[in-house]
């Protein structure tokens, strides 16, 4: 099975060093190495080092890369400043999510005017289709950069200390949602101040022969090294969605609560016209979260219910590490959606309360212990 | 109780037979220390009650980790009398002796047979070595 699945220039270090490897995407990837809980609150406490290079990297050069890359996406990123990095929908003419995307405005290292797009590995065949079935201008070429690079998130409270002094630049400096170049000692990177966890950190793209030598690097300087488990379990607790899970090709953002992802104003891209119709649609489910009283783990597909009626359906679930109680996400009936409203879920034939709760369920700076507090505090508001 | 003296099911549960004060056979069961290191961060388990009739290779409870719920599945036939209450409350015990505080659940035998289709340690072992590639 495994000599079909592609390999990440890290996958034989995993191995090497306990990683629990997995079909990810069709990718060889890391569960965990130690166990899903401690890597998780490595990272939240002081900082986890995640191998993403399974992730597409897409590079669209040229002078008109910013417009093309604009007509297919849900935000304005053509008169984005330099460096900037903007969270993006690719929907479909139906306003269904084919990905959700980072656009980052970046000059390829030749200094060419570029935007890279990093998508989601299920999606990256997918999209390369749709591209190709949407034609750039002439003067757009499309360098699919994933083989050719990895891609390392450093993340945590303490990510910033392992990551500025492996440059001369000022990545310490980098706002949120930013992304320079960077030499990291001989090597050319791309650095950003982005991730999937609810903490501060970066994430790290360099050429593939590098990436073993920079990981080592920072493992040594004290980084856990963290699976797709705990990547999952701290993006749940953060509220993130996860394509496959809570985005699909029959959600629109405005079900998935991304409509601030979506800007109406601007020229011209693909599903504008039916997203236009569907922001003032209140009659779809909604995205929501969830508390869940028991410990009996909802899990994607587990089934939401008020006065013995079907209203909803979970699409993640999991015990969160920090609050030290099972959280999930899921779908509901919008009348069902305020937070505070209590539900019933069925898991497996078991019946527990669930109360939907704003999102996220965890924010960055409560400390675990003091987010365990709170989350004995009452229902209706464990974040 | 020693691993080796033990007899497992493929799917990871261990047995020991002994007999009580009125010399009935009685089925100790647990699960193995090769199965709670794989399940890791175990956060809940459920377990049938005591008057349960179960069978073999069919369900009597289920144990959840943060990865996934997982069915524990008896290796023997009989009725349950005793359940490891304790061990729901606490299941860190699990990983720190699973050949003892940590069983499950007791059996009295109805049926023995289906003790012949279970592996001893060496058996037992080579299954774990090829399951951990």
């Amino acid at each position: 099975m495994t000599d079909t699945l592609a390999k990440t220039p890290l996958a034989d270090w995993h191995a090497a060093h306990g990683g629990r490897m997995v079909d990810f995407a069709g990718w060889l990837m890391p569960t965990h190495y130690s166990s899903i809980v401690e890597e998780h609150l490595a990272t939240r406490t002081a900082v986890g080092v995640f191998d993403i290079s399974h992730m597409g990297r897409l590079w669209f050069v040229g002078d008109a890369a910013a417009r093309y890359v604009d007509s297919l996406v849900t935000r304005a990123t053509a008169a984005m400043s330099p460096g900037r990095i903007r969270y993006a929908l690719v929907t479909n003419d139906a306003g269904g999510i084919l990905d959700d995307v980072l656009v980052y405005n970046l000059t390829t290292t030749a200094n060419e005017p570029a935007r890279l797009v990093v998508v989601n590995a299920s999606n990256r065949p997918k999209l390369l289709n749709w591209f190709a079935a949407h034609p750039a201008p002439a003067g757009v070429e499309l360098r699919d950069g994933t083989v050719a690079t990895a891609m390392i998130a450093v993340q945590g409270p303490r990510a910033i200390e392992l990551v500025a002094p492996l440059t001369s630049s000022p990545v310490g400096e980098l706002k949120y949602y930013t992304a320079c170049h960077a030499r990291l000692g001989d090597v050319e990177a791309v650095v950003s101040r982005t991730g999937y966890t609810g903490e501060d950190g970066f994430e790290l793209i360099v050429p593939a022969a590098a990436a073993e030598r920079l990981w080592q690097g920072l493992v040594e300087a004290g980084a856990q090294p963290v699976g797709l488990g705990a990547r999952d379990t701290l993006r749940l607790e953060a509220g993130m969605p996860l394509y496959g899970h809570e985005l699909n090709e029959q959600i629109d953002p405005y079900q998935a609560g991304l409509g601030s992802s979506v800007d109406l104003q601007k020229p011209s891209f693909v599903g504008q016209a039916t997203l236009a119709q569907l922001r003032d649609d209140a009659a779809r489910p909604r995205r929501v979260g969830l508390a869940v009283a028991g410990r009996r783990i909802p899990r994607e597909g587990a089934t939401l219910l008020s006065a013995e009626r079907l209203i909803g359906h979970v699409t993640s679930g999991t015990f969160s590490p920090s609050l030290e109680r099972t959280i999930a996400m899921g779908y509901v009936e919008p009348a069902f959606s305020p937070p505070g409203t209590e539900l019933v879920v069925e898991v497996r034939g078991h019946r527990d309360t669930a109360t939907v709760v704003a999102l996220p369920f965890y924010q960055r700076g409560a400390a675990p212990q003091r987010a365990a507090s709170l989350s004995s505090a009452g229902k209706g508001s464990i974040a | 109780m020693t691993p080796q003296e033990l007899r497992y099911a493929t799917t990871h549960e261990w047995v020991h037979v002994g007999l009580d004060e009125r010399g009935e056979k009685i089925a100790t069961v647990g699960i193995s220390a090769f199965a709670i290191e794989a399940l890791t961060d175990l956060v809940f388990m459920d377990l049938a009650k005591v008057g349960t009739q179960v069978t073999a290779g069919e369900s009597f409870g289920e144990i959840e980790s943060v990865k996934a719920v997982s069915d524990l599945y008896s290796p023997v036939d009989g009725e349950i009398v005793a359940v490891n209450e304790a061990l729901i409350k606490k299941l860190e015990t699990l990983k720190d002796d699973p050949y003892g505080q940590g069983w499950l659940i007791k059996v009295r035998l109805k049926d023995e047979s289906a003790l012949d289709d279970l592996l001893d340690y060496d058996a037992y072992q080579k299954q774990c070595a090829e399951e951990g590639h």
